[in-house]
């Protein structure tokens, strides 16, 4: 499916990226208490590209996900997906159509599940994006190969409500939720920092297999320096809502020009230098 | 080797999980021996009274003539008569009836109305909101009492359930005000904004995702509204507005009011109504508390 959608948008002869920023603003509020959370931001993500969002917390990189989600309206810029304008469209169809390329995870999962419903309800609901009524047998199997994608016995978990799951479980099977509809971006907002840190390498394993498999961009949120260059191709470094770093994640990371970089890579807690978050990402490589 | 650290800082879960049913039976029984117990008897003995009771003592009509002006207690009018010789025990059965019928109906009318106004301002915002509120808010400021008088003068022939109508038309405007700032926290919770992500609509996602989240306030608000409508019926019969051709708990007061019940010492027309009021009231005020209790750890004592 995606694929018809990325032949019906590529009519244009350069083909166009996965995604493109160009000026994206968010204002909250208005005169002098304005804050300009979001502020003229630029960058593309191509096809099956991890592009990491670091910053320390009020940067902005949660306001820009759920603005890259379009789960927020934007105050300025725009959006291309394919090459296509999607700032503007509306809950009625479009986005619809946006969302079944575009699917996020999110920081909290037991925020985010709806704790009156089954894991097999939310995961059932989630297929609601698609064009077509599934029938329920296919619904199942799609529902059943994301969960054993991500690591899951569907017998064990579908039948559960949020609650009875681990803090591990239930955010595999929030990824597994945004799976079933084989998306070509993944938006994951600090995916990892409520996991205990033996879960995160399982998390973070499992987005560079959804890379691999699926060819899927992902879009990395978080604050750990050390998670962003273990993940990402790129790293964006937000600071004040602006990006005042981008480039590949070694460049930025182990050479960084700006000062606001800098100062980050000198917090990194623990550790001394540069060379100590390759130290860290090797650790969980083993 | 591995050096993978253990699971030693491990970050708890935001907001505490729903425990499994068993911890929530546990919780709920806990509660149960106090409060909420003591006034879920109170209000059983008195539906019991006001709808069984004409069966179980055998009295058909409350408007039949049995004995002279304000007879006292005796043994076949156990607690006397009334200004027209009627007897005040069956009166209150029926009276009791009619009052929780149309407590009930405007905590109903008021309940729906105030969570759907208040849900709808609240989950879409914007200028629909401004607009529902500034509606709400003009609702408020005009006195609640003159709308009613001028609705009860207005409809000549008030049964128990346009009087129920009418007691919920006019109370509303709080359950929207505190429904909507609900609903507004709610809108930007994760679990709405993923299923935002899976294409649900904007009704599905009001139905199936706001609401639950609000039940255990509705109720509770449902509960004050019930109270405060039978407060309100009893305030209006009072003032001669109650309800044509029935009997309520306001309209006994009234009775006893315009005959000088007080004044020649026939206590029995006053107190008993004035006695079920304060305890319906009383008993549903002390079941919100606990049902609070029930839903809200953290007002519960250890």
């Amino acid at each position: 499916m995606s694929m018809t959608q990325v032949a019906a948008a590529g009519t244009q002869k350069t083909p166009s990226p996965l995604l493109e920023v160009r000026d994206l603003s968010r204002t909250f509020g208005q005169g002098g208490h304005a804050i300009h959370a979001v502020d003229k931001v630029n960058f593309a993500i191509e096809p099956g590209e991890i592009v990491a969002v670091v910053g320390e917390s009020g940067s902005g990189k949660t306001t820009l996900g759920r603005l890259l989600l379009r789960l927020l309206d934007s105050t300025g810029g725009e959006i291309l997906y394919h090459g296509q304008n999607v700032t503007r469209l509306h809950a009625g169809g479009g986005l619809k159509r946006y969302w079944r390329g575009v699917q996020a995870v999110f920081q909290d999962p037991f925020a985010a599940f709806n704790q009156f419903y089954s894991i097999r309800r939310v995961l059932t609901k989630s297929l609601n994006v698609l064009e077509k009524h599934l029938p329920e047998k296919e619904k199942l199997e799609r529902i059943s190969a994301a969960l054993r994608e991500v690591g899951l016995d569907p017998s064990e978990v579908l039948e559960k409500w949020p609650h009875q799951l681990s803090g591990g479980q239930i955010q595999r099977v929030m990824i597994a939720r945004a799976l079933v509809v084989n998306p070509e971006l993944l938006v994951a907002d600090e995916p990892t920092s409520m996991l205990d840190a033996s879960l995160r390498v399982t998390v973070l394993n499992l987005m560079t297999d959804l890379r691999k498999q699926h060819n899927m961009g992902i879009v990395f949120i978080t604050h750990d320096l050390g998670q962003a260059y273990y993940i990402s191709d790129r790293v964006l470094v937000m600071y004040h809502g602006q990006i005042v770093e981008q480039g590949p994640v070694e460049q930025v990371l182990l050479n960084p020009q700006h000062e606001y970089t800098k100062r980050l890579m000198a917090d990194v807690p623990l550790l001394h230098g540069r060379e100590s978050i390759l130290q860290k990402a090797t650790d969980w490589q083993e | 080797m591995a050096t993978v650290p253990q699971a030693q800082g491990a970050i708890s879960p935001g907001p505490v999980p729903l425990t499994g049913t068993r911890r929530r039976i546990a919780r709920i029984t806990a509660v149960l021996n106090g409060r909420f117990l003591f006034s879920l008897i109170i209000l059983v003995l008195i539906l019991v009274f006001g709808f069984l009771g004409p069966t179980i003592f055998n009295r058909p009509d409350a408007l039949v003539t049995v004995g002279g002006l304000y007879d006292s207690p005796s043994a076949t009018a156990w607690l006397g008569t009334d200004n027209f010789g009627r007897d005040v025990f069956t009166q209150l059965m029926y009276g009791t009836q009619t009052s929780l019928i149309i407590g009930l109906l405007a905590g109903l009318v008021a309940t729906l109305i105030g969570v759907f106004i208040g849900t709808i301002a609240g989950y879409v915002g914007g200028w629909l909101e401004e607009a529902l509120m500034a509606i709400t808010n003009v609702v408020i400021t005009i006195p609640s009492i003159v709308i009613l008088i001028l609705l009860s003068i207005a409809i000549n022939n008030r049964s128990i359930v346009t009087m129920g109508i009418i007691i919920g038309i006019t109370s509303w405007p709080w359950t929207a005000r505190a429904v909507r700032a609900q609903a507004s926290s709610l809108r930007t919770r994760d679990h709405v904004e993923i299923a935002r992500l899976s294409g649900a609509s904007t009704l599905s996602l009001i139905f199936w995702e706001i609401l639950p989240f609000m039940l255990s306030y509705v109720v509770m608000a449902f509960v004050l509204q019930l109270s405060s409508g039978i407060l309100t019926e009893a305030t209006l019969s009072m003032l001669g507005l109650g309800p044509s051709g029935s009997v309520s708990l306001g309209i006994m007061l009234q009775w006893a009011l315009l005959w000088e019940s007080v004044r020649t010492g026939a206590w029995w027309a006053f107190v008993p109504p004035t006695l079920f009021l304060t305890l319906i009231a009383f008993s549903l005020l002390l079941l919100q508390a606990s049902i609070d209790e029930i839903f809200n750890p953290r007002l519960r004592r250890s």
